[in-house]
């Protein structure tokens, strides 16, 4: 049987995931608005942000020296928020389709299906920003793979970070229905003035700080800076990041499966509408 | 010795709130039998489904499929089941063939392709395989949805109105295919029905529901000679008109 033990009480079937997988996939194909709905925002965001990048420069002597830390900034900010939208639209897709109700009756366990949405938003993310970050190379000469093994640090702290915010989005979703559908699009916004993508953290106010660092991306951000504008990669800070994100997403995980567990006690997996 | 039943219902009650849409039933199927479950609107039919396949829990009483208590041990039993309802529908997007294929990964059917072919001719969906879901019309997706409630060979098959929006001929139809499905299979098959002609004609046994409670469990023939009735919509009647125990009194 084609299925591996992840813990005593969890299985997880590979060819289940695969073809969950593969109904996204299908989705993607099939439209191609779809598709260019991926590289669309993160590419006007690009082009907005690297403008304003090039004019300051020109009249700042900082700035120019600075040069790229907004840019890596957007992307890294779109890896974020792009990360948690291609979880939570590949979710909303089946209830929009109405098909939650087949695929809760099927095998298919939840820990697999949060794996095929996992598998979804790093394609997603991939089919966006890798144009984009081209873009980035031939408009303003900036090379964010040049950030090297860094690159991958940041990456996956904040791929973590979305899919814990993700996780908490499908769970409110199945147990409260299409009416708390706007969480999915607004959600990663509460915290984008609290994470610093665009200024340091000593920018805030004391006790805002605090908060601050309390969130897995500030620490990426902060890191980004001082890699982009001193030359400094900060271990500690990843590190830090990264046993945060253990913790939000552990929570996440259990937050989701108690809200599912909640939904089948009110009937909601049945009537996924409003 | 007797087999186990394929499904048990003991004391089962479901409470949303202050309803009770499911109130203290209990009823055994036993394997390969076919048992229509009638009521109108809001009788706990479809809640009483739900809980059997495990989609919601209950607030007291137990279910038990094939031996596992539902939803505790569903994992033990999910791909032996499937279900058809109007509450659900396939990705409108995708082709019936790409459905049917994710579907029968899903349940890990062995030879997927055949199993599909097999049941695009059976289910006469085969000009039908290569276009989108949503392009089809309500008995073309009504069969789709019969083809994904088939493609494991449940040996438990539930059904939700599984006729409602058909005309005459095309229900008619897809009840033979059940009638066929079942008789292939041995499968044992609940469904939820307001078409009480559909239920005299292929079920063995009627449960009729009000307000979250059994009123009655008989034969079909049985019922109609009891309540001194010539079809079973009336006998629905007298049962949802509160009228099925006062005539047996005065009998």
């Amino acid at each position: 049987m084609a299925s591996m033990q992840i813990t005593g009480a969890v299985m997880v079937a590979p060819h289940r995931v695969g073809a969950m997988v593969l109904r996204y996939l299908y989705l993607l194909r099939s439209s191609w608005t779809r598709l260019l709905e991926l590289i669309y925002w993160p590419a006007v965001q690009l082009f907005v942000w690297g403008f304003l990048q090039f004019y300051i420069a020109q009249n700042s002597g900082f700035f120019a020296r600075a040069s790229g830390v907004f840019i890596a900034a957007v992307l890294m900010w779109d890896v974020l928020f792009r990360g948690q939208l291609g979880f939570s639209v590949s979710f909303l897709e089946e209830m929009w389709s109405r098909n939650l109700g087949n695929l809760m009756i099927s095998p298919l366990r939840p820990i697999e299906f949060v794996c095929a949405l996992m598998i979804m938003s790093l394609i997603r993310l991939t089919i966006g920003m890798i144009p984009v970050t081209l873009l980035a190379i031939a408009f303003f000469g900036f090379n964010l793979y040049s950030l090297g093994l860094a690159l991958a640090a940041f990456f996956v702290n904040l791929i973590l970070t979305s899919w814990a915010v993700a996780l908490v989005v499908a769970g409110v979703l199945l147990r409260n229905g299409m009416g708390a559908e706007s969480l999915a699009w607004t959600l990663m916004f509460v915290l984008m003035p609290l994470t610093c993508v665009y200024y340091p953290v000593s920018v805030l106010p004391g006790w805002l700080q605090t908060m601050a660092w309390t969130l897995p991306p500030t620490y990426v951000f902060e890191g980004m800076r001082s890699l982009v504008m001193m030359h400094e990669f900060r271990n500690d800070l990843m590190l830090e990041a990264l046993a945060l994100n253990a913790l939000y997403f552990a929570a996440a995980v259990i937050a989701f499966l108690e809200l599912l567990k909640s939904a089948r006690r009110s009937g909601s997996l049945l009537q996924t509408g409003e | 010795m007797q087999a186990e039943p394929a499904i048990v219902v003991d004391q089962l009650v479901k409470v949303y709130k202050s309803t009770r849409a499911v109130d203290g039933i209990s009823f055994a199927l036993e394997q390969g039998s076919i048992t229509g479950l009638l009521g109108g609107n809001g009788a706990g039919k479809t809640t009483t489904l739900a809980m059997i396949l495990g989609l919601i829990t209950p607030t007291s009483g137990a279910v038990r499929v094939l031996g596992a208590h539902m939803p505790r041990q569903r994992y033990q039993v999910l791909h032996k089941l499937n279900f058809e309802s109007p509450y659900m529908d396939l990705p409108h997007r995708l082709t019936v063939r790409q459905n049917l294929k994710v579907f029968g990964k899903l349940y890990d059917v062995r030879d997927l392709a055949d199993r599909i072919s097999s049941l695009a001719e059976e289910l006469d969906l085969m000009e039908f395989l290569d276009r989108p879901v949503g392009k089809l019309s309500a008995g073309q997706k009504t069969r789709v949805a019969l083809a994904k409630a088939l493609i494991n060979s449940p040996q438990v098959l539930l059904l939700d109105e599984p006729t409602a929006s058909l005309d005459p001929d095309t229900a008619d139809w897809v009840r033979s295919r059940l009638e066929q499905f079942r008789k292939a299979r041995g499968a044992t098959m609940l469904f939820a029905s307001h078409n009480m002609a559909e239920v005299e004609r292929l079920c063995e046994r009627v449960i009729m529901m009000k307000r979250g409670r059994i009123e009655d469990d008989d034969t079909p023939a049985r019922l109609l000679i009891r309540y001194g009735r010539q079809t079973l919509e009336e006998v629905f009647l007298d049962v949802a008109r509160g009228h099925g125990h006062m005539r047996e009194a005065a009998q």
